[in-house]
């Protein structure tokens, strides 16, 4: 009964919009042939459908994709400046514009290292661990959405969306080697780095096949939704054996090094939160209710982590300071990176202060009981909070928000899967693995080939002069 | 004639020298310094590590002044700039043996 009901709704609708159809397409005909008619009639209306069903593709193609362009610019306003300037800030005015100077030299390296071979290898073929050539030199890659991501979206979108990615992800590591790397040594390692990490760690994630990924046949279905482990955990991870095999700066600790301007580093920090919401929201590949969801999550999870993070200061040394607020939400958008896309506005808030919490003890207690150097605090943010970040995702991931795995399947913990989370663990585990063993090769590589290290002499006298013949403020001048 | 050396708290800089200016001095030297005398500054913590920073901004302020305004001068300076808090800075007096002025190469006093 209730198909016969569709039926003959259907067939009333086709005449409905018949009507209209024939007395515009033919009003001087009359009517020769009553089946005659009716034919050229029903063609008419196929025809008629055909061409809706393009317009409304259409339609929402451009509007996914007049997103999707947006969020590929606010990503890259991250690196710079946005990132450019939260740890141009923090380093000291001697080394301004050489840590500047990386996050934009990355943004042309790595553009040109994805055009030649990059997106190829993060998102050809279906392999378990890595891409494959197939797109080298963007072969292929036009205005034609790619059937297997983002079907709705021209393949250049695509493409130079996750570019973005691949940029900031060096990037950060950079806070990890400030004030002491050589500008040569940075190229080479953040060129090896990354094919022998992100480009796999990209595939296994997101790539069709990938062990990891959650939607197009991974071994272990990873949720992350942004880049958590992608992004945050490896070069967390990568920064902190940077700074480890680099050593400590001359002088340090002993020497004070504060930042030298904190409004800077405010200014970036502002920037990348605003920047987030293109990586978080733009992730979800289209303008609909997930990206909506996701863009929310981004901003309460930073919320919350600012606040986390400005309480544990306030109780300890009975003051917040500006670079613990602007340090916690950078904290709670990393942890809500993986999580943006699965959880709804209250679990976001939770792994926001959970992070602001954790990331401040790993950054003031962690680093200082073991001791290691790491500048800017790449790993004690983007390491730590990205791990924590991915393991509260299987936690929290809510089913109604997004059903990755099926209508009515559980997703995460909460939900009654708690599976996800032992897969969010082989994720965070294979992360940390690749980023651990990857990077010390690579420090071997550029170590015994262009050093690392700029000479102590450098380093005293300042980067931006050593380096770069050049200094961040001739205010006199 | 005598120079006055007087290093202040920046905050009080605008009351001195409007008191000083009061009294009939005409003109001033201003430097921005850094120091610390008793105080020994302040500490700072930024991401958990706490610096020690000793070296305060202070504000010089030097006039040279003929010998009857001297008095008069250390005055004002003393009572704008005293807040009665341990950092409020010093004075120092030494003379003076020639002042030239570079437009017209007066000598002495006139100079001033």
């Amino acid at each position: 009964m209730k198909r016969m009901g569709i039926v003959c709704c259907s067939v009333l609708t086709l005449m409905l919009l018949a009507v209209p159809l024939l007395a515009q397409q033919s009003p001087a005909t009359a009517t020769p042939s009553a089946s005659a008619s009716s034919s050229a009639a029903s063609q008419a209306v196929t025809d008629k459908l055909n061409q809706l069903e393009q317009k409304v593709n259409a339609a929402q193609s451009s509007a996914d994709n007049a997103w999707m362009l947006v969020s590929a610019a606010l990503v890259l306003m991250m690196t710079g400046p946005g990132l450019a300037l939260f740890y141009g800030g923090l380093v000291r005015q001697k080394n301004v514009l050489a840590i500047m100077m990386q996050s934009f030299a990355l943004m042309a390296l790595i553009t040109v290292l994805w055009a030649l071979v990059g997106y190829s290898l993060c998102f050809g073929g279906n392999g378990p661990f890595i891409g494959n050539f197939h797109m080298a030199l963007l072969r292929g890659v036009g205005a034609l959405p790619n059937a297997d991501y983002a079907g709705t979206l021209p393949q250049s979108t695509f493409m130079v969306y996750q570019l973005m990615f691949a940029i900031i992800t060096p990037a950060l590591i950079t806070g990890a080697t400030a004030e002491r790397m050589k500008f040569s040594a940075t190229l080479l390692f953040m060129t090896l780095w990354f094919f022998v990490v992100y480009a796999p760690m990209a595939h296994m994630v997101w790539g069709k096949g990938g062990i990891l990924n959650a939607s197009l046949g991974g071994r272990f279905p990873t949720l992350d939704f942004a880049g958590g482990t992608v992004v945050h955990v490896t070069s967390g991870v990568s920064a902190l054996v940077c700074a480890l095999y680099l050593g400590k700066r001359v002088g340090y600790p002993k020497q004070p090094m504060p930042p030298h301007s904190l409004v800077l580093s405010f200014t970036g920090a502002c920037l990348l939160w605003v920047g987030w919401f293109g990586f978080n929201a733009g992730s979800a590949l289209a303008s609909n209710g997930l990206a909506s969801s996701a863009f929310v999550a981004t901003h309460f999870g930073a919320a919350a982590a600012a606040i986390g993070w400005c309480v544990a200061e306030w109780f300890k040394n009975g003051r917040p300071s500006a670079l613990g607020a602007i340090s916690g939400a950078v904290a709670g958008l990393v942890a809500i990176t993986p999580a943006a896309g699965f959880v709804g506005p209250m679990p976001a808030l939770a792994i926001g202060f959970i992070a602001g919490l954790f990331c401040f003890w790993m950054v003031t207690k962690f680093k200082s009981i073991f001791g290691y150097d790491d500048a800017l605090d790449a790993f004690g943010v983007h390491g730590a909070g990205g791990t924590i970040g991915a393991i509260l995702t299987g936690v929290f991931a809510q089913t109604f928000i997004n059903p990755i795995f099926g209508d009515g399947k559980a997703v995460g913990g909460l939900d009654g899967h708690w599976s996800q989370v032992a897969n969010q663990l082989i994720a965070v585990v294979i992360a940390w693995l690749l980023a651990l063993v990857g990077t010390i090769v690579i420090l071997k590589i550029v170590d015994v080939t262009v050093g690392l290290r700029v000479s102590e002499e450098q380093e005293v006298e300042g980067l931006d002069i050593t380096l770069h013949g050049e200094e961040g403020y001739n205010l006199e001048g | 004639m005598m120079k006055i050396e007087a290093i202040i708290q920046p905050s009080r800089f605008e009351s001195v020298k409007d008191a000083l200016l009061e009294i009939g001095v005409e003109g001033m030297t201003v430097t921005e310094v850094r120091g610390h005398g008793r105080q020994k500054g302040h500490t700072e913590v930024y991401r958990g590590r706490e610096y020690t920073v000793d070296l305060l901004p202070k504000v010089k302020l030097e006039v040279v002044l003929p010998d009857q305004l001297v008095n008069r001068a250390v005055d004002a300076i003393l009572k704008s700039a005293k807040t009665g808090k341990i950092g409020d800075g010093k004075i120092f007096l030494s003379r003076v043996e020639e002042a030239i002025r570079i437009r017209n190469e007066e000598r002495g006093e006139s100079a001033l």
